[in-house]
């Protein structure tokens, strides 16, 4: 069966397009793999002047810069009620403590305005952070002598984290009960997530559940897949964005 | 022999269809399966993309799942239907889809689009088509490699999730267009379904497919006759 299109009329001599746009497409994509990181940079930039508010305006709209997403490693987004939040920290202390939430409103309270930055690319400025310095939580238990890292579990019950003593001294480090101006969403792991500004999204562990003193830190969830214990912004994971400080 | 001929040149011209046959039933099984999966793809996308999707629905799994799986197959039936005897219409389709003639260009125009004589599809359902598939393939080799990242360093995976996006983003609006010039057209959209279009529309959308059909029905009837 001859299968040639018969083009009666006015189409003559049609040129064959099909193929030469299909593989324009795939070259499209593959060049926005490889440019895609510094692009999505540009574009959280140029979007950023549009939108006053995280996730808002025009960011909104198009895919990629500027707003959150919501990332779980499990299937549901846990929740703990705000009466039923106890958070732990053992290990190697002097005195093993459990929190409430309203311990730790009760501890002194430091607010930081600083961008989020997700190793995926996107960057969420000038979020609002409310919560406490690890540091104090640090001093209120006790940090044993032989405690050199410090580990984090979330109560979604998969994912770990982790931070060396003297990165978790540092003064950018907090237990954020507060984020974007309201209580930490459940979504962005309220009610209470750890908020490490100078480094990738992935440390900053959200549904905090307990904390542990630890020699040395087993990697957490990601870095079994993949990404850098050691997750600076702009100095790790072949990344080059620019630091939150 | 003799008489067959004669027979042919005594019988007045062959009574026209008041309807022409627009898609065979591959083609509409083709689409319908499509749409479905592509359908799923937008809703399941949706909501592992958008936070307050991600929030109200829950079981990130299960739709991370689904939306795999309708990825994986979203090219199948296609492949399927281009593959044996069932595709001949479908290949001659594709065919029609992928070639462009220079004055095609001129229908993007609308003030000189009138002039044109277009054939079973017009440049906007070909371009269309070409970048609807091609689209798919790129979030099907870009999803692959966020499903399983893990042989692959952070780099790639940060320019395939850009990749993803956009393309997602941008494969949806060409289906929402698809949609909404479907629901203007509830006629043609008719024919996705019946598989025939009447004549009074073809004549005016697509009038050089008209006399081509009217062309193949007429040398199809006349050896029909003949034998």
């Amino acid at each position: 069966m001859d299968e040639r299109v018969e083009h009666v009329g006015a189409l003559i001599e049609p040129k064959r397009i099909g193929r030469r746009l299909f593989l324009s497409v795939i070259g499209l994509g593959a060049v926005g793999v490889a440019l895609g990181p510094g692009l999505l940079n540009i574009e959280s930039k140029f979007l950023g002047v549009f939108s006053k508010k995280p996730g808002t305006g025009i960011a909104s709209l198009v895919p990629g810069a500027s707003q959150f997403r919501i990332y779980s490693v499990t299937n549901t987004i846990p929740f703990v009620a705000n009466d039923a939040y106890r958070l732990r920290v053992g290990g190697l202390v002097h005195t093993q403590r459990t929190l409430s939430l309203q311990d730790l409103k009760n501890m002194p309270a430091t607010l930081l305005t600083k961008d989020f930055q997700c190793v995926t690319g996107w960057r969420v400025p000038n979020v609002h952070w409310k919560g406490v310095m690890l540091r104090d939580l640090l001093d209120v238990v006790g940090v044993d002598q032989r405690a050199k890292a410090v580990e984090f579990a979330s109560f979604d019950g998969t994912y770990t984290e982790s931070l060396t003593l003297v990165e978790a001294r540092r003064s950018d480090v907090i237990i954020a009960y507060e984020m974007l101006g309201a209580p930490v969403a459940p979504e962005h792991g309220g009610p209470v997530r750890l908020y490490v500004a100078p480094m990738y999204g992935y440390k900053s562990a959200k549904w905090l559940k307990s904390i542990n003193l630890v020699k040395a830190a087993q990697p957490g969830f990601w870095e079994q897949n993949g990404y850098e214990v050691e997750g600076w912004i702009g100095r790790s994971n072949g990344r080059s964005d620019k630091p939150v400080d | 022999m003799d008489e067959a001929i004669s027979q042919l040149t005594e019988r007045a011209p062959a009574p026209r269809a008041v309807s022409l046959r627009r898609f065979d039933v591959t083609e509409r099984v083709l689409h319908w399966v499509t749409a479905l999966d592509v359908l799923t793809l937008i809703v399941t996308g949706a909501i592992l993309y958008f936070p307050s999707f991600s929030v109200r629905v829950g079981q990130r799994l299960l739709i991370e799942n689904i939306h795999t799986l309708s990825g994986i197959l979203a090219l199948v039936p296609l492949l399927v239907a281009l593959w044996g005897r069932w595709g001949v219409m479908l290949r001659k389709d594709v065919m029609r889809l992928t070639r462009f003639d220079q004055r095609e260009w001129r229908w993007f125009d609308r003030t000189r689009r009138m002039k044109l004589e277009l054939g079973k599809f017009n440049p906007g359902q070909k371009l269309n088509a070409i970048f609807s598939i091609s689209g798919l393939v790129v979030l099907l080799g870009t999803g692959l490699v966020l499903r399983f990242p893990n042989p692959f360093p952070v780099s790639i995976r940060q320019g395939v999730t850009f990749v993803h996006d956009w393309f997602a983003f941008l494969v949806a609006l060409l289906v929402f267009g698809h949609i909404g010039f479907a629901l203007f057209n509830p006629r043609a959209l008719w024919s996705m379904l019946s598989g025939r279009i009447d004549r009074l529309w073809a004549e005016r959308h697509a009038p050089a497919w008209v006399r081509e059909y009217d062309l193949v029905e007429e040398r199809s009837q006349q050896e029909r006759s003949l034998h």
